[in-house]
């Protein structure tokens, strides 16, 4: 409601702003404090992934896609040398299985570690940010200690994994496994169990469930918003339906619940990675593959459940060493249509709030 | 004991005995020229040791590594600091209201080096020993809103714009309940003189006779410093740096200083009013009590920035004026039924 005499402006938000992760850009309308309207621009880390890998080998395009959900690299990697697998029609070996599931799942929780410490950081919360921070490194080092790489191990190859694990690796990842619940009681406690933190996001930016379907959200926005939906039952990949885990959902479509709900998934990925951790079988960790990659000619749709959201992977391949079409379909881009409609009428803080609900990682919006 | 517990006082008598007259007019002016330069020193030192302090604070609640370069574990960090901050080029923007984006600083800086003017530090160790003590200081920090808010007008920025406005709505919110919790201790002792309010906690300090009152101060008081979980003028997630997004070397250091400065002047109000003061058992001098008291202090503001996040503006109002508020008005009606009760009954039966 404006008053008379009174005028609404706008306020350019981003690319360069504290909070917007990264390079994202919005122009916000402000009445006062309120928020009246919200144009999201996005391009500003865009690198022409899709079109570079038609310059590159199959092979020479694994470690860009480490790059997209920058935060969970492996999970992206996966998606792709999957679907080239399944244009290939190759077998990968049992052990590698296990290894890319172990390897996918760290990633997800250390992304879903990151979005929690992202969001509590702009409600100010320092110092739960600095604690996911903390546990975040211990997944950073185990990739480091197996691939080189932290953040982008580059790990994945089209038919296995590019070396087995170092033999100091799971003993580190089973005392990170057994540190977990403490940690995440941690987080709870400081973040999620504050009263001024559910205060600022209880009932905050509903993202109704009718409107979530519509929009095509994926992920877990969509499962706090009461759809209990993930590729990985929906459609399991790789060894996916060996294992024994829930899919989270819950029903209060606030931020709040898009937040704990990374929490419940972090708990999911814990008993897969244990149930890895158990079952791993010996064995050789890549495949014969030819060293020259000719995938026959032919199309290839494969999707996995990125941390982010539904990834696709579509890729034209006629018959010749580079991919002719790839179209990455990520959840972080759809994803972004869902901010304009649900941050109108609330105050420019909770703005800030609602944006970190969404999980955006601008790798993976701008490709 | 004695003399270590009066040495500064002796020092300024002895300063004064160099005069033929000790209380000509030029003693008097060489005192408060000192007494002015030493209560900047204070402020200065105290402001930059704080911003150093606050960081291993945080290292020590956030499991961080905090400052570990300079100096034995970093304790040296903020003189590289406070040397960095005097060589950072002073950018005046274009389009700013250049006076007022000048004056802002200087004035927040003068306004909090004027509450250290009342701050008892010890018995007789007080610039300005006002009867009014209280009252000044409530006419003095409030003056603080204007300065971040001519730094958020002149600043032609919107964020900052913001920030002003922002600031405005919660200190002038803030400053009602502040006020409305030390009206119990000055029922208590009939005496606007900080001094005063000290020496009648001799026996017993007034945190256990206005705990609630206490409390009240507390959380008003960090909101009235801008800290966590009351930082929306700078709110940093939101707009940037608030009133100091254009703020660039040496003035936003000014704005630093007098943001650890008003800390530590709050947190002196909050020792003289509720902790007793100077008073401690024998084996320190009271001024170093007085100092211990106030870092206590400073620890308690500081836990709570550490732990708890940013609350939203509008709870932000609604927790000053339909909480503390009330809150407040029930701590000065209790405060006089205690005293009515002690008065009936207490001091007739016992006198």
């Amino acid at each position: 409601m404006m008053i008379e005499g009174t005028q609404e402006y706008s306020l350019n938000m981003g690319p360069q702003h504290p909070s917007t992760h990264g390079v994202f850009r919005m122009v916000v309308h402000l009445d006062g404090e309120v928020v009246t309207k919200v144009e999201p621009k996005i391009g500003y880390l865009h690198r022409g992934l899709e079109k570079m890998a038609e310059s590159r080998t199959y092979t020479q395009f694994i470690p860009y896609t480490d790059r997209l959900d920058y935060l969970a690299g492996p999970h992206n990697s996966l998606g792709y040398v999957q679907a080239v697998e399944k244009l290939m029609d190759t077998e990968v070996p049992e052990r590698a299985e296990y290894l890319r599931i172990i390897f996918a799942e760290l990633g997800r929780i250390a992304s879903h570690l990151v979005m929690i410490a992202s969001g509590s950081l702009d409600i100010s919360g320092w110092t739960p940010w600095s604690y996911c921070f903390r546990d975040r490194e211990r997944i950073l080092d185990l990739f480091e200690m197996t691939a080189g790489n932290r953040m982008t191990p580059n790990y994945f190859r089209i038919g296995g994994v590019s070396q087995d694990v170092p033999e100091e690796f799971m003993p580190a990842l089973k005392s990170f496994l057994e540190d977990m619940p403490e940690m995440i009681e941690e987080y709870y406690g400081i973040f999620f169990g504050n009263e001024i933190a559910q205060s600022r996001m209880k009932s905050v930016g509903i993202l109704p469930k009718e409107l979530a379907e519509n929009l095509l959200i994926t992920g877990a926005n969509l499962r706090a918003s009461g759809v209990q939906y993930d590729v990985r039952k929906a459609e399991p990949y790789g060894i996916y339906d060996r294992f024994d885990f829930q899919i989270p959902v819950l029903y209060g479509c606030d931020t709040y619940d898009r937040h704990f709900i990374r929490l419940l998934e972090i708990q999911e990925s814990k008993k897969i990675i244990e149930q890895a951790y158990k079952d791993i079988p010996a064995g050789p960790v890549m495949t014969k593959v030819p060293k020259v990659l000719k995938p026959p000619v032919g199309k290839v749709y494969h999707r996995v459940e990125n941390p982010k959201g539904e990834m696709g992977w579509y890729i034209v391949s006629n018959g010749s060493t580079k991919p002719a079409r790839v179209r990455i379909r990520t959840g972080a881009f759809v994803n972004v249509q869902m901010l304009p409609e649900i941050v109108k009428g609330w105050k420019m803080q909770d703005l800030v709030t609602i944006f970190a609900s969404m999980d955006l990682v601008l790798g993976e919006v701008d490709k | 004991m004695d003399a270590l517990n009066n040495l500064f006082v002796n020092i300024a008598a002895a300063i004064r005995g160099l005069f033929a007259d000790s209380h000509s007019f030029g003693a008097d002016l060489s005192i408060n020229i000192i007494v002015f330069i030493m209560l900047f020193l204070i402020m200065v030192v105290a402001a930059l040791f704080l911003s150093l302090v606050e960081r291993k604070f945080a290292h020590w609640v956030s499991q961080r590594s905090g400052p570990n370069r300079l100096g034995p574990h970093g304790w040296f960090q903020f003189i590289a600091d406070a040397v960095k901050m005097l060589g950072k080029e002073d950018i005046t923007p274009a389009n700013v209201d250049k006076f007022l984006f000048k004056m802002a600083p200087m004035m927040l800086v003068g306004v909090t080096l004027m509450v250290f003017g009342v701050i008892p530090f010890g018995e007789e160790m007080v610039a300005i020993d006002l009867d009014l003590g209280i009252l000044y200081f409530f006419a003095v920090s409030s003056l603080t809103t204007l300065g971040i808010l001519m730094a958020g007008w002149a600043s032609n920025n919107k964020y900052s714009l913001l920030g002003g406005l922002r600031a405005v709505a919660q200190m002038i919110s803030y400053e009602i309940p502040l006020i409305f919790s030390l009206l119990g201790v000055v029922m208590i002792t009939q005496t606007f003189n900080l001094s005063a309010i000290i020496e009648a906690q001799k026996t017993i300090p007034f945190i256990f006779l206005q705990p609630l009152a206490f409390l009240i101060f507390l959380i008003a008081g960090i909101a009235e410093t801008n800290r966590a979980p009351f930082d929306h003028v700078q709110g940093e997630q939101e707009i940037v740096a608030g009133p100091f997004t254009e703020y660039s070397g040496l003035r936003w250091g000014l704005f630093m200083l007098a943001e650890y400065g008003n800390v530590v002047a709050t947190s002196a109000i909050a020792v003289t009013m509720f902790l007793g003061g100077w008073y401690g058992p024998e084996f320190l001098p009271g001024w170093l009590w007085f100092i211990l008291k106030i870092w206590l202090v400073i620890f308690l503001m500081m836990w709570v920035r550490w732990t708890f996040v940013r609350m939203r503006i509008d709870h932000l109002m609604h927790f000053a004026w339909k909480i503390l508020l009330p809150l407040a008005l029930v701590n000065i009606f209790l405060t006089g039924l205690g005293i009515y009760v002690y008065d009936l009954f207490i001091v007739r039966i016992g006198g």
